[in-house]
Parts: C-alpha cells; sequence; structure tokens
C-alpha cells in the first residue's frame, strides 16, 4: 500500500439532514475548506448500497481517509466499520438538528452548527493516520494462576477447557488453598439444607490429570516482567531453584486471611484456647475425624457452642473491618449443622445482631438451621469470660435485657481480609493527591501482607493497585474482573469478600478475561475497555524532557522508565485512554488518529464569529464513555441544546491537554466545558484515574485564565454520568447564560 | 396440676424449646420463628399485651419458661389471623398462642385474676352443663366473679340493656331455670371427658 493519502467525504441527507440543513453547503464546505478530494452525498448512508458506495471507493480510488457526516459516532457503528482507512465522524443528528429547533429563525444558527462539525471532522482527519499496531506483538496462550485454592484451581481448570495451557504457582505444598482445611462448604444445590462436599478433592484430581496444567508447589514468583503476550516470569522454588517461564496473561487468586481477632480484648480469644475463629473450627472438626467434637483445652465433648457473630466486622473502630464479610452468618450456620449431625442435643446456639443470609439459597439454609434446632437469638455480645464453662455476656436485643449464657466452645466470627500483596501507591508518590489518599487508606484498613506476591518489574510498583481495605482497584461494576494493571486479572477474594461459589463463578470469568487479554495482545489490540483498538501512543522521545509525568500518571503502569529517566512505553499494557497524552507538557507522545493535534485542529477550524456578530463559541470536551453518550441520548429524546456549543469527543477527560484550553481561548472561544466521569472512591472513569487527574489538573487553570484576563467562570470541569440525560445538556446551555452574563471574550479577532 | 408443672419442668430442664415443641399445639413451629416482628407491628391489641408474639418466642427460645407460661398475653389473643396472614415465614401465630394458653392453663401457671383468663373458664363451665351457651347464666357469671356486692353493681349498670333485650326477645328470663340443652348431654359429656383423658394421656407420657 502507498503511504498517499487520500481523503473522501460522505454527507447523509436521511434522518431528516437532507430537509434541515443545506447538503450542498456542507459538500462544498467539506471539499473547499476541509480539502475532502472528494465529496459524496447519499439519501441514506448506512444501508447497504450507502456503505457499499464507500468500500468501493476504498478499494478502487485507494481511499485512506475517510469523513462521514452523518450521525453520532456511536450510531450506526456496524455499518461504518472500515478497519483499513483512518475515519472520522461528523455528528450532524444527534449533534445539530435533534437538539435544534426546527424553525425559520433557528435555520442560520443551526447551518452554522453543522457547517463547524464537518470543518471539524475534516480537519481531525487530516491529521490523522491510520492506527496500525506496532509490530512488537506477541501470542502467547499460556496463561499464569498465582494460587491453587479453589479461585486458582477453577480458573486452571477454566483455562484449560478452553483450550489454553495454565501454569499454577501455589506458595504451599499443596493445593487446595483455605478450603482444603474445610469439612464442608455452603450448599450450592437444592434444597439447600444440608452443608456439601467442598469438591476440593476432585478439583486436585481434574488438574493432576490435566495434561494442559502445570503445578508449581512450594513456589513464589520471583519476578514478573514485560507484558501481556510476553509476561517473563522467574518462579522461585523454596529450594531455592528458579525457573523462568513466559506467558500471555495472568490471574492473581490468591484469597485471603482471615482477622486476627486477638487484639479485641473483650471477645477473650488470647485467653482461653476454647475460643476460636471460624477458620480454626473447621480444623478442630476435621481432627475429630466424625467423631465426638472435643475441645481443644481438655478434650472433653463439646455439648454447648456459641457462635458470635460479626466479630471485628463493619465497624468504625480503628484497627477493626469497616466492611463485613456477608457469608459469616452462613458459615455459622453450616458449623452449627457439623455439632448438630454429630449430637443432635448439642445446644448449637448463633448470636447475631443482623442476620446476613444472601440469596435464596441462604434464607433456604436458614430455615434448614432453624428446622435442625439451631438457636439464633439477636443479642450483642459484650464479653467472652474463659474458664472451665465460657461465659458469654451479651444484651439480647429482643427482650431488651442483659443476659448470658454459658458454653463449651465459642466460635468467632471473623472477616475475611484480601491476600492482595502491597499497593504500590501506598508509599507517597510524586503526585500530592496520591499520597494523601495513602494516609487515609492507612487509617482505615489494617495491612495484610508486606511481601509482594507478583513482584512486578513495573515503574509504578510490584503489584496490583488497590482500591480500599486491600481489596484490588477495578471499574466494579463495568469490568469487575479487571485490575489497573492490563493483562493481570483479580479472581476471588482479593477483589472483595465471597464465598467458595462466587469464587468459582469469578475465577470462569476471570479466566476468560485473561484468555481474551492474551489474545488480543498477540493481535496488537487493546484488551479492554476499547476492546480491538489498534492505536497506541507513540513517543516522540528528542523532544521528551524526562519529566516522567506520564510514567507516573498513567493509570495502568504500562510506562516504565530506562535508567536516563526516558519513558519505556509498553504497548500491550496500555489501554489507550490518552491519560499521558494529557500530561505531557511537552506534546510528545500521541495516537495514530487521537493526539494534540487532532483535536486542536478541530479547535481551530471552528469559525469564531466577530464579537460584534454576538455568536459566541462554547466548546464541549465530553467523554466518549459516559458524556458523550449521555448527550446523545438528549439529542434523542428531543432536548434542546444551545446552538453556540461544539462538542469534541476526547477518549477520557485524562487525555484533555491544557495547550486545548489555551489555544481556545486565545483563539476566542467564550467558555469551555469539560465532562468527565465520576472520580474518588466511587468512580466510575473507565480508566480509573482519568477523570480525577484532569479535575486534578484543571484545578490550575484558574493561572492561565488569570494570566489571560478572563474569568474563571469560563472554563468549568464537571463529573457527568451516562444517566445524566437532562442534565448534560443543560451544562452546556448554562455555560451559554453564563456567557451572556459576563460577556463575550475579548479575544476574537 | 403443679405435679405436672414439676415433672415437665424435671423432664425439660435443659431446654424449654423441646418442651414447647412437645406439648404445646403448633409448638413445632417456634424454632421457625426469624425475629422479624411483623406479628408484633400485626397485632390491634399488641400494645395492651405484656409480651409480642415475637417477645413470647424468644423468651421460649431463651428459657424462660415460668415468665412465658404466666405471661397474660396468650390469652389477650382476639383471634383476628392479622399475624397468620402477616408472617413472612408461615408460622401459625394465632394457635400457638392458643396452644401456649392451653398448656400454661394445664400446668396450672397462667395469671389467676387475667379477666379473659376468667371469662375462658367461665364460658366453659356453662357449656359443658348444657352443651349449648346459656347467655343469661353466662352473663350473670361475669357480673358476680369478683364477688356478690360487685355483680349487684355490675347488673345495676347493665339495667337498661338487660330490659331492653328482654323486650326485644332477644334474652328471656326463663333461662335461668334449666334452660335449653342439646339433644344428648351426657352424650357430649362423655365425649369430652374422653378426650381429656387421651390428651392427658399423652402429656402425662411426655412428663
Amino acid at each position: 500500500m502507498s503511504d498517499e493519502k487520500k481523503f473522501a467525504g460522505y454527507i447523509c441527507t436521511g434522518c431528516g439532514i437532507g430537509d434541515r440543513l443545506d447538503p450542498s453547503q456542507l459538500e462544498s464546505i467539506a471539499t473547499r475548506e476541509g480539502k475532502m478530494q472528494s465529496c459524496k452525498q447519499h439519501e441514506m448512508l448506512c444501508n447497504s448500497e450507502g456503505v457499499q458506495m464507500i468500500r468501493d471507493d476504498i478499494a478502487n480510488d485507494a481511499v485512506t481517509h475517510v469523513m462521514i457526516a452523518a450521525c453520532s459516532r456511536r450510531a450506526k457503528v456496524e455499518a461504518f466499520n472500515f478497519t483499513d482507512v483512518a475515519l472520522t465522524r461528523a455528528n450532524l443528528r444527534e449533534g445539530v438538528i435533534w437538539v435544534r429547533p426546527d424553525a425559520d429563525e433557528h435555520q442560520e444558527t443551526t447551518q452554522e452548527m453543522a457547517d463547524d462539525y464537518v470543518r471539524m471532522a475534516c480537519a481531525e482527519l487530516r491529521s490523522m493516520s491510520k492506527p496500525a499496531s506496532s509490530g512488537e506483538q506477541q501470542l502467547n496462550k499460556t496463561i499464569m494462576v498465582v494460587g491453587g485454592g479453589i479461585t486458582g484451581m477453577t480458573a486452571a481448570i477454566e483455562a484449560a477447557a478452553a483450550g489454553y495451557p495454565a501454569h499454577i504457582i501455589e506458595k504451599s505444598g499443596a493445593l487446595g488453598g483455605q478450603a482444603a482445611d474445610y469439612i464442608k462448604s455452603i450448599p450450592t444445590r437444592s434444597p439447600y439444607s444440608e452443608p456439601q462436599d467442598t469438591g476440593v478433592a476432585a478439583m486436585i484430581a481434574s488438574i493432576e490429570a490435566n495434561d494442559l496444567i502445570t503445578v508449581h508447589l512450594n513456589s513464589t514468583v520471583a519476578k514478573t516482567a514485560g507484558a501481556p503476550g510476553r509476561f517473563s516470569v522467574d518462579i522461585a522454588t523454596e529450594s531455592g531453584a528458579v525457573v523462568t517461564e513466559t506467558f500471555g496473561a495472568i490471574i492473581q487468586a490468591t484469597g485471603f486471611n482471615l482477622y486476627d481477632p486477638s487484639g479485641l480484648m473483650q471477645f477473650g480469644y488470647s485467653s482461653s484456647p476454647d475460643i476460636i475463629t471460624n477458620g480454626e473450627l473447621e480444623k478442630l472438626v476435621k481432627a475429630s475425624n466424625g467423631g465426638p467434637i472435643k475441645r481443644p483445652s481438655d478434650g472433653k465433648e463439646v455439648k454447648a457452642v456459641a457462635f458470635v457473630q460479626n466479630v471485628g466486622q463493619s465497624s468504625t473502630e480503628k484497627g477493626q473491618l469497616s466492611y463485613h464479610s456477608g457469608i459469616g452468618d452462613l458459615i455459622a450456620i453450616k458449623q452449627a449443622m457439623y455439632f448438630k449431625a454429630q449430637n443432635g442435643d448439642c445446644d448449637t446456639t448463633i448470636l447475631f445482631n443482623n442476620l446476613r443470609t444472601p440469596g435464596a439459597a441462604g434464607e433456604d439454609f436458614y430455615r434448614a438451621g432453624q428446622e435442625k434446632m439451631v438457636t439464633f437469638s439477636k443479642g450483642e455480645v459484650s464479653e467472652v469470660v474463659a474458664g472451665d464453662s465460657l461465659e458469654v455476656k451479651f444484651k439480647d436485643l429482643i427482650l431488651d435485657e442483659e443476659t448470658s449464657m454459658q458454653a463449651d466452645l465459642v466460635v468467632l466470627d471473623v472477616g475475611m481480609m484480601p491476600n492482595s500483596g502491597p499497593d504500590p501507591y501506598a508509599v507517597p508518590m510524586v503526585i500530592d493527591e496520591d499520597a494523601e489518599k495513602t494516609e487515609e487508606a492507612e487509617v482505615k484498613a489494617p495491612t495484610v501482607t508486606v511481601d509482594s506476591i507478583l513482584n512486578l518489574d513495573y515503574r509504578q510498583g510490584t503489584d496490583l493497585p488497590h482500591l480500599k481495605n486491600g481489596f484490588t482497584d477495578s471499574h466494579f461494576i463495568c469490568f469487575p474482573y479487571e485490575t489497573r494493571r492490563t493483562g493481570i486479572y483479580a479472581a476471588g477474594p482479593l477483589r472483595r469478600p465471597m464465598d467458595m461459589r462466587q469464587a468459582q463463578d469469578d475465577a470462569a470469568g476471570a479466566a476468560m478475561k485473561a484468555i481474551q487479554a492474551a489474545e488480543n495482545a498477540g493481535k496488537g489490540m487493546a484488551a479492554h475497555p476499547r476492546a480491538g483498538d489498534l492505536s497506541f501512543p507513540k513517543f516522540r522521545m528528542d523532544g521528551c524532557t524526562q519529566c516522567k509525568r506520564c510514567t507516573v500518571e498513567c493509570p495502568f503502569g504500562a510506562i516504565n522508565e530506562d535508567e536516563k529517566g526516558y519513558p519505556m512505553f509498553n504497548e500491550s499494557r496500555c489501554r489507550r485512554c490518552g491519560t499521558c497524552m494529557g500530561a505531557c507538557p511537552v506534546r510528545v507522545i500521541s495516537f495514530e488518529n487521537y493526539s494534540v493535534e487532532t483535536v486542536n485542529q478541530q479547535i481551530k477550524n471552528v469559525e469564531v464569529p466577530e464579537e460584534f456578530d454576538e455568536k459566541p463559541r462554547i466548546l464541549v470536551l465530553a467523554c466518549e464513555n459516559d458524556a458523550y453518550p449521555a448527550l446523545d441520548q438528549a439529542a434523542m429524546n428531543g432536548v434542546e441544546i444551545n446552538p453556540w456549543a461544539r462538542v469534541i469527543p476526547v477518549r477520557c477527560l485524562g487525555s484533555v491537554s491544557l495547550s486545548w484550553i489555551t489555544d481556545s481561548l486565545n483563539s476566542g472561544y467564550d467558555g469551555i466545558v469539560l465532562m468527565g466521569c465520576a472520580k474518588g472512591d466511587d468512580y466510575q472513569c473507565h480508566f480509573v484515574r482519568g477523570s480525577a487527574m484532569a479535575h486534578e489538573r484543571m484545578g490550575k487553570v484558574g493561572d492561565t485564565l488569570s494570566s489571560l484576563n478572563l474569568e474563571p467562570e469560563r472554563v468549568v470541569v464537571y463529573e457527568v454520568a451516562i444517566t445524566d440525560v437532562e442534565r448534560a445538556p443543560k451544562l452546556i446551555n448554562d455555560m451559554a447564560e453564563t456567557v451572556e452574563k459576563i460577556g463575550l471574550s475579548p479575544f476574537k479577532f | 396440676m403443679s405435679d405436672l408443672n414439676t415433672a415437665m419442668t424435671e423432664r425439660y430442664r435443659s431446654s424449654f424449646l423441646k418442651e414447647v415443641e412437645a406439648n404445646v399445639e403448633e409448638g413445632e413451629w417456634v424454632k421457625m420463628c426469624m425475629q422479624c416482628g411483623v406479628c408484633a407491628g400485626s397485632c390491634p391489641l399488641g400494645n395492651a399485651w405484656e409480651h409480642t408474639p415475637q417477645k413470647l418466642f424468644m423468651m421460649i427460645r431463651a428459657g424462660k419458661r415460668e415468665a412465658v407460661l404466666s405471661s397474660d398475653a396468650m390469652w389477650m389473643c382476639t383471634s383476628c389471623y392479622n399475624c397468620i396472614a402477616r408472617c413472612p415465614r408461615g408460622l401459625p401465630i394465632t394457635h400457638i398462642m392458643h396452644g401456649l394458653a392451653h398448656y400454661a392453663k394445664r400446668l396450672g401457671l397462667s395469671p389467676k385474676n387475667q379477666p379473659t383468663q376468667q371469662f375462658a373458664q367461665i364460658f366453659w363451665d356453662n357449656l359443658m352443663k348444657k352443651g349449648r351457651v346459656n347467655e343469661l347464666k353466662l352473663g350473670l357469671s361475669m357480673y358476680f366473679k369478683d364477688g356478690f356486692g360487685q355483680g349487684i353493681k355490675n347488673a345495676m349498670a347493665n339495667q337498661k340493656l338487660g330490659q331492653n333485650m328482654m323486650k326485644a326477645k332477644r334474652m328471656s328470663a326463663m333461662e335461668l331455670f334449666g334452660g335449653h340443652s342439646i339433644k344428648d348431654t351426657s352424650g357430649l359429656q362423655k365425649m369430652i371427658k374422653k378426650a381429656q383423658e387421651i390428651e392427658d394421656a399423652k402429656i402425662q407420657g411426655n412428663s
């Protein structure tokens, strides 16, 4: 294919575009101003005939760059899917005619809007090139699973079932993890009335019989280098030997540890061997080998057992868990049944405040416990007194009285804490905001482990970043298995507390994602959320000042540094959000089809009328994930948007370069509205930190404004959700009112 | 009956809940209560009781035998069935309440001067004589249950009502002398006696 560029424009006149706008004027703008070498109109561009017309031009006339002026870039994606060319879309339907009233007095401004969108699209297209992968990509189908518990074993089995080899790295000498100690598990099958077999033995047997699964026992990950498709991992065995293996993707399934209740003096955990945790009870019962369950202190058979629920969980106290594990009450019911099965006369009392038995199965299991005469008492335990017989003092919350009961054994329901390794952002970093966040997190969450699990050879730390309480960070609602390290997926209780059934579902999901990541890495495509995107940031190294902002601010740790401090980019670790591009003060980072230049060209090619025309211009930079679809939806609902607005979709607000703001203010724009996703603990940003970064950077835009002698109200940053269908247009219209109030920009020429 | 009470206490020393399960009509349901409190909130007489059903069930589990059996709560139930209709766990609460009342009465632990409990006894005695309720005698028995002087006062207070009922032929003074009976009174009495024997044997067997 020759390097010659050929630009072609296509204007759709369907969906009322031809009736409301002047297509011939748009065509002449595209060819004269937009320098499209050809421009065609079609009455329904998205039908097979229209699409074929474009295809033919690409095939026969060597068109390399296509500008489609029709509907929103989010509509008709399937029809306008031309992979061999650079493509841009001018949004005349959702962007113009659907948000403007159909009346003669509005005709002029509506047409101006459309003219500008065509100008912008053409200008953008001219500074774009066709995305192509780097050529560095490798396909490696082998998946590494760290952790050989229920989650890890399931992940390996699922990957192998799909034909992908898996390696399990297990620290201990046997597979099975915590579940190997369990007698039975919470039932997952109807009628949900009896504890059921854990399935661990069967899983181990199936792994041993599976040729696609390799197990490394007594092993840890000494070093993980590389990127998806080419991870190079040093696996260290206890004996000191190190083997290096390569992997396409990684699943971390390192599970959880139980909270240590020693610090909670009122429960007397350290004062008597007969006060144990729910985890220790499994071992105790297992040791009884099906015989009478004997208490640890003197081997006497347990005739009365009290389960104290919610110990050190959902608490506001320092050093306790601020969250609840959710399954402790089901575990207590299951464990009470161990005693009932052994001796029907054994008194089993569950002391709870809020009994949580999630799911329909949970409710059935609760009833089954009641039918077996497990006593449920709503009470708040104040103290457990050690002695020959343990005294559990509690307040009966139904009868509203202080009371107590005697028990041979007391079982404390302690919570699950993720075994997720150290948080790479727990040490204060260059950015102040991160440091503040870390201090907060330290007070909240007791640290589980300080030993690194993955030992990532990444600029931004050795392990997966945490969200809070040590749980790994992911876009929790939309992309649960994702982490902030591309190609590395978290599964099981290091994501959130969960039971074995949920952990198995989780593992299967993570295995599928890992396979997808390995495959996409092999094709040089982005894995998520811009799945299939071939573009990736390129660094013009001769312009780089080694400021390290890109290496520090990349939310996914995609960029390493060489010894001189230059960025070392890893294409397959990248999510293509452009946060590095927004960070770079010297603008040396760009994508083939998205760069400082592509947006700058759009900004510059909007026609800014002179001051006495009294037609302001408002630049809207809208995140393509949430804000832009919200505006599209508003258009479908017929919500009016001010005709002065010119909306440019951005990959993420994090990719917004400050130069766009200064340049547009300098060229006479009157107001700028930035719309990103929610940031903070409950963030909705698809790129985790992008929106937060943008807010941080724009916090300093006031200085720019005052240096230009402009009012600070001219630039506003909002968090917009995809559901803000009414609010998003209103924010734009509000800016129009603001501009009217404070007057037009003095920078018009 | 206190002998039975002693025997029961002895037998179920460890668990009042088990005693209720074995001896109280529908008592096996008590363990299934999940303490949501819907019954307590649904009861139209709830605030007139010593204990709501929710509390009673909790007390049974907590082994508060004396307090449960001497409670007035079961005697205040009007059988409106609101609690049964609303219980999310489907407990026959009204029936359990009556079962508890019965059991308490049998053990001789029911509250002595509780008016509805007294009324229940008077009603029963009245019914057993002729096989049907003699309303005039039943009314008078209620008036005079707290002594002769109080009885006269009660009768005087309701004088007008009585006269009007007689005028409307809703009540006849002749009922004082014998009154109506069913065809086979002794047959009914035998039947009841047999039923009582069976029930006693069952309870004794449990004791």
